[in-house]
């Protein structure tokens, strides 16, 4: 056939060219950021998650004190309460605990090590759920259910018993002198061990869904190999859900870490994250010092309350039942 | 198997069988007591496609005809039997590419058009460099009918006919010279199906394709197909030349398909209406197994499977009624 003959074919279903648009403006029109923008609770929780983050991130510059540093702490100072209390001093806004240490300066210091903790065990969980998941889901067979038996067990065990046992072993594993610079990758390691599960089963039902569409045969014909599958084509389709349990494992994450540093396994009290400071003021709340414990739980709460109503709101703006 | 003079097969499939275990998970089949199961879904099958020309594997949905196509493609392993592809121009055997029936689920919504296209000739290093892969893309995406602009675009701006001429174009970008077409134009409504379809035949003269060409749909096989096989519950019941088939289907299945096809200047002809329903591959019926729903049916028929044979014209039929001149 001539080539008249297809270009007569072709013309009528010629869609118009249309430029592509930046991704900024393809963001704020999208189905997402429409509903963050009719949601109060999304933004207000955005903004106060916000603050908080990047107030963790700069406290060397906002705080008034480096409470990692003993040089700065000066006994005379210690157990001032907050400024607005009789017998108060400035620049102590919040107080300070029993070592002379400024509360806001700690609470700072402190969040900055709980986000960290956060965001490294949710990250390394995500990646061992995820890679877990993945070929779960699409080799199936034996591998997948070798893979999710283990997921299994560790399920059945307590989030924080999990969590325990693996900082237990590996603080022992470590020579002393690394316990306490190496606490946060502990913890870390541990959160996420006892985390992953979620991941896991979250990805590999999406991975079964998404392997047994055309499109992931038309790139087996092609000669793709099975690891490129994975995390070229089926990877992208699988984060949607993902993303929501990680936002809202996030608030957990940071539940556990200031569960185990309470119970005197997490941060050492040299670099205290706030579960630390909780478990250091509760032993000072019946002698009257009720600052030292009371604002690092306000802290906590806030992080954990702001981070868990984002992620309610990302869940539901990402379901497409729910639009 | 015959062939007209001159022509040589671009792919020859014998005795191909696949079975697939459906069987309950083992814990159940233990509790339940419950034996395993297997299900028959391409029974010795045996046809081959001549190069450069069409066949068409016609049936109702459930008698296998997928899982040929999948087979052939590679994308499943066959349980018995043998396929041989015959070696291409470069001399290197051939390797089938495949069209999916539906164009939402076979192209990658998080991938623009462009990358969609150009993934085979990055995996099969058929082109590099930036520029010549965009270069391809472009003409492929003119090949196919669809504007070189188009190519920044993710899937789900197209409409149904438009995403097939992207599967097609991403299939032609590994050069191929044999494409299994899975019931290509079924998704689609009437008026795009004859713009594809054209398609289809415009690449095949242009480029040399050989089709193994699935589908339900008497007409469209008609109108594409040098030879066609009939399918009916994982086994050939009839193959031979569209023409001869259609002129003078021998086997009660295929006059019954033949039935099927509307017709414009006959519209209320009198229609034997299509009796009982396909039966379920995981218990066929005894001997030819579709004597429950035929017309000729006899005692023979329940007892005894057909036995393929093949006429002096050159059509295959199984069907103990019909008197073939061997």
């Amino acid at each position: 056939m001539s080539t008249q003959q297809i270009s007569e074919v072709s013309k009528p279903v010629a869609p118009v060219k249309t430029a592509r648009r930046s991704m900024f403006s393809r963001m704020r029109d999208s189905a997402v950021w429409w509903s963050f923008t009719h949601s109060k609770a999304a933004m207000v929780s955005a903004a106060l998650l916000a603050i908080l983050v990047l107030t963790a991130v700069f406290a060397p510059l906002i705080a008034p004190q480096n409470p990692y540093d003993g040089a700065q702490l000066d006994m005379w100072k210690a157990e001032l309460p907050p400024i607005w209390e009789a017998g108060s001093e400035w620049p102590y806004l919040l107080g300070t605990d029993t070592q002379g240490r400024d509360m806001l300066s700690a609470i700072l210091y402190g969040t900055r090590i709980s986000i960290i903790i956060g965001v490294g065990s949710v990250a390394l969980s995500l990646l061992i759920g995820m890679s877990a998941g993945l070929i779960s889901g699409y080799f199936g067979g034996f591998i997948d259910n070798l893979l999710m038996r283990f997921g299994d067990i560790t399920l059945s065990l307590p989030t924080i018993l999990v969590a325990i046992l693996v900082s237990a072993v590996i603080r022992q594993m470590l020579p002393l002198s690394l316990r306490e610079i190496g606490a946060s990758a502990v913890l870390i390691f541990a959160i996420a061990l006892s985390a992953w599960v979620q991941y896991a089963r979250t990805a590999r039902a999406q991975a079964i869904v998404e392997a047994g569409k055309d499109y992931v045969q038309a790139a087996r014909l092609i000669g793709v190999p099975a690891r490129r599958i994975m995390v070229k084509h089926i990877l992208p389709n699988t984060l949607t859900p993902i993303l929501v349990a990680a936002t809202l494992n996030f608030g957990m994450a940071i539940l556990t870490e200031a569960t185990l540093s309470f119970l005197g396994i997490g941060m050492p009290p040299s670099q205290p994250s706030l579960g630390t400071l909780i478990r250091i003021g509760n032993q000072y709340l019946f002698s009257g010092s009720w600052w030292i414990v009371l604002f690092p739980v306000v802290q906590l709460c806030l992080l954990v309350v702001s981070v868990n109503v984002l992620g309610d709101w990302l869940r539901d703006a990402l379901n497409p039942k729910l639009r | 198997m015959t062939m007209q003079t001159g022509e040589t097969a671009a792919l020859t499939v014998s005795r191909l069988t696949k079975t697939f275990d459906v069987s309950a998970p083992w814990l159940n089949r233990v509790v339940e007591r419950k034996p395993r199961q297997l299900l028959q879904a391409v029974d010795d099958v045996s046809f081959s496609v001549p190069a450069g020309g069409c066949l068409a594997i016609v049936g109702e949905s459930g008698c296998g005809k997928s899982t040929v196509a999948r087979l052939v493609t590679g994308l499943y392993r066959p349980s018995a039997g043998d396929l041989n592809f015959a070696n291409g121009r470069d001399g290197k055997t051939l390797r089938a590419q495949m069209i999916f029936q539906d164009p939402y689920a076979s192209l990658n919504p998080r991938w623009s058009v462009k990358n969609i296209i150009a993934e085979p000739l990055r995996e099969l290093k058929l082109r590099t460099g930036a520029a010549e892969i965009t270069e391809r893309v472009e003409e492929l995406l003119r090949i196919v009918g669809l504007s070189p602009s188009d190519g920044e675009k993710y899937p789900h701006e197209f409409s149904g006919g438009q995403r097939q001429r992207i599967s097609i174009a991403r299939a032609l970008a590994s050069e191929p010279e044999f494409l299994v077409c899975d019931e290509p134009t079924s998704a689609l409504d009437v008026s795009v199906q004859a713009q594809v379809l054209n398609l289809m035949r415009e690449l095949q003269d242009r480029l040399g394709l050989t089709y193994l060409f699935i589908s339900h749909d008497m007409s469209v096989v008609h109108h594409m197909s040098d030879r066609v096989a009939v399918m009916y519950l994982g086994r050939i019941v009839e193959e031979g030349d569209t023409e001869e088939i259609f002129a003078r289907p021998l086997h009660p299945y295929t006059q019954l398909l033949l039935q099927t096809i509307p017709n414009v200047r006959t519209p209320n002809r009198d229609r034997e209406p299509a009796n009982g329903e396909v039966p379920s591959p995981l218990n066929p019926p005894s001997g030819c197994t579709f004597h429950p729903r035929c017309p000729l049916a006899t005692a023979r028929c329940s007892s005894e499977a057909p036995k393929i044979r093949t006429s002096s014209s050159g059509a295959r039929i199984a069907c103990h009624m019909v008197d073939v001149e061997e």
